[in-house]
């Protein structure tokens, strides 16, 4: 009898989108709350986005056991990191171990896309957009998941994101205020939500700035 | 005298011994399980059907089994897996009494320590071949969550596993509110089985529905649901789409 192939896949597209946008003295990550396989909705009420660090907030879409799995190991990796050096790990700091974690599993990859978004040591906003194999690049604001085709050249437009090749090198951090940064969140999310199936349900905000970390929900379509 | 050189496999890198140790399909399967929580706890309910592949080979399954003090765990796919996930946590709840503590493993601990065990499993590429319903009530928290055979997890209000999610959900999404009474929980998990016993193949009439309190588990005896046939939509079928099944 010849070798049978495995009629079942470990991976699975979880889907949903994810955003994050760096300001001068603050970061949104954003990402929708529904949870879905193939054209069913598992749940509408689950929240991709987890509080690695102080200042540190990670959002991820894809593979949800992986998802959680990254989660728990880079939270489990923090808190060894407190005990060794009595702090809290930085943005940049956790971005790298991140990176690192994701290629570990280069030939059994983490199926998850996400964004890190916090404050740098200066406190000024910052995110990491990672693929699911570990390369990743510091950006002034990035998109990923299902919806991520259809946000991120909006985003693009919206903040007029200068050339990576012109030097001297320009920061990509956006100008705008935390409240127009937000709104531009939410505009991003509901047109997300009218073309992408895999988007919608709810909208979970977290923004993080010198105050702390706070959190707003909107609802999104439900189709 | 010439013997058939065994043949090799393309790809030996473990070898074929340990690939016949792994599970490529399940054998004997149960179907879905439907579960939601109600103002005293949770309810869940599943049919005692044993089936393998087309056939329906056992007919008093018992698919939900009460875990520890505080949680109710319901299966469908593979049988024989979730007799084994039984044995993990039979030694789980074991060795959490022997602490003697006072303290006791609630619905959550186990549904994480049920997602840590089927994503390890999948990881190994050898899972197991269950969808699995963790409902339960400790200290006043109601907790319902489910996990897949490759470690997909979430707790929602209500949950269903296979068909479940096509046929149940959808019901549950509608009619579920807040506070159910325990008669109203079971009239709508009723209605979710019936649907589910139309037009689910591997369906039978002989369920099962479980409750979960403050005060502890009971499951009542096997029954049947009313069904109607007569339907004029049964009847004739084709009528709107002749030459169609």
């Amino acid at each position: 009898m010849p070798k049978q192939q495995a009629n079942w896949s470990p991976y699975d597209n979880n889907g949903g989108s994810c955003v994050a946008v760096a300001g001068a003295d603050y970061c949104v990550i954003a990402a929708d709350t529904r949870m879905s396989t193939g054209y069913i909705i598992l749940t509408r009420d689950y929240s991709k986005i987890c509080k690695l660090a102080d200042k540190c907030v990670m959002a991820s879409s894809g593979f949800q056991a992986d998802v959680k799995a990254l989660q728990k190991h880079l939270a489990a990796r923090h808190l060894i990191y407190q005990h060794q050096h009595s702090k809290q790990m930085s943005c940049p700091a956790m971005a790298q171990l991140l990176s690192n974690t994701l290629y570990y599993k280069r030939f059994f990859p983490y199926y998850s896309f996400n964004v890190l978004g916090g404050l740098d040591n200066e406190g000024k906003g910052c995110v990491f957009t990672y693929d699911a194999v570990g390369s990743y690049e510091k950006v002034g604001y990035s998109s990923q998941g299902s919806g991520s085709t259809l946000i991120m050249p909006f985003l693009d437009n919206q903040l007029k994101s200068p050339s990576p090749l012109l030097l001297p090198v320009q920061d990509a951090v956006t100008p705008l205020a935390e409240a127009e940064a937000v709104d531009l969140v939410k505009t991003v999310f509901a047109s997300a939500s009218e073309r992408d199936i895999y988007t919608g349900d709810k909208l979970e905000i977290v923004v993080i700035n010198a105050d702390g970390i706070r959190r707003e929900y909107m609802d999104l379509r439900k189709d | 005298m010439n013997f058939m050189a065994s043949k090799q496999p393309e790809n030996s890198l473990l070898g074929p011994e340990s690939d016949s140790q792994r599970t490529l399909y399940p054998y004997v399967t149960g179907t879905s399980v439907v579960a939601l929580k109600y103002k005293d706890g949770i309810l869940m309910a599943a049919d005692m059907g044993g089936s393998y592949g087309s056939t329906l080979r056992y007919k008093n399954v018992e698919r939900m089994k009460a875990i520890g003090k505080h949680s109710l765990l319901g299966a469908s796919g593979e049988i024989s897996d979730f007799q084994e996930i039984l044995r993990y946590l039979d030694e789980l709840i074991l060795y959490d009494n022997m602490w003697d503590d006072g303290n006791s493993l609630g619905p959550k601990e186990v549904h994480n320590y049920l997602t840590r065990v089927m994503y390890n499993r999948r990881n190994k590429f050898n899972p197991l071949w269950n969808s699995l319903v963790l409902g339960g009530i400790k200290n006043g928290q109601k907790y319902l969550g489910t996990v897949s055979m490759i470690g997909v997890n979430f707790e929602d209000n209500h949950v269903a596993t296979g068909f479940g999610n096509h046929l149940a959900r959808p019901i549950l999404r509608q009619e579920w509110h807040e506070n159910l009474s325990f008669e109203d929980g079971v009239r709508l998990l009723e209605k979710c089985m019936r649907v589910l016993l139309y037009r689910d193949r591997s369906a039978i009439n002989k369920l099962q529905i479980a409750k979960i309190t403050e005060e502890g588990m009971t499951i009542s005896q096997p029954y049947s649901l009313k069904t109607y046939w007569e339907f004029s939509a049964f009847e004739n079928p084709t009528q709107g789409a002749v030459g169609s099944w």
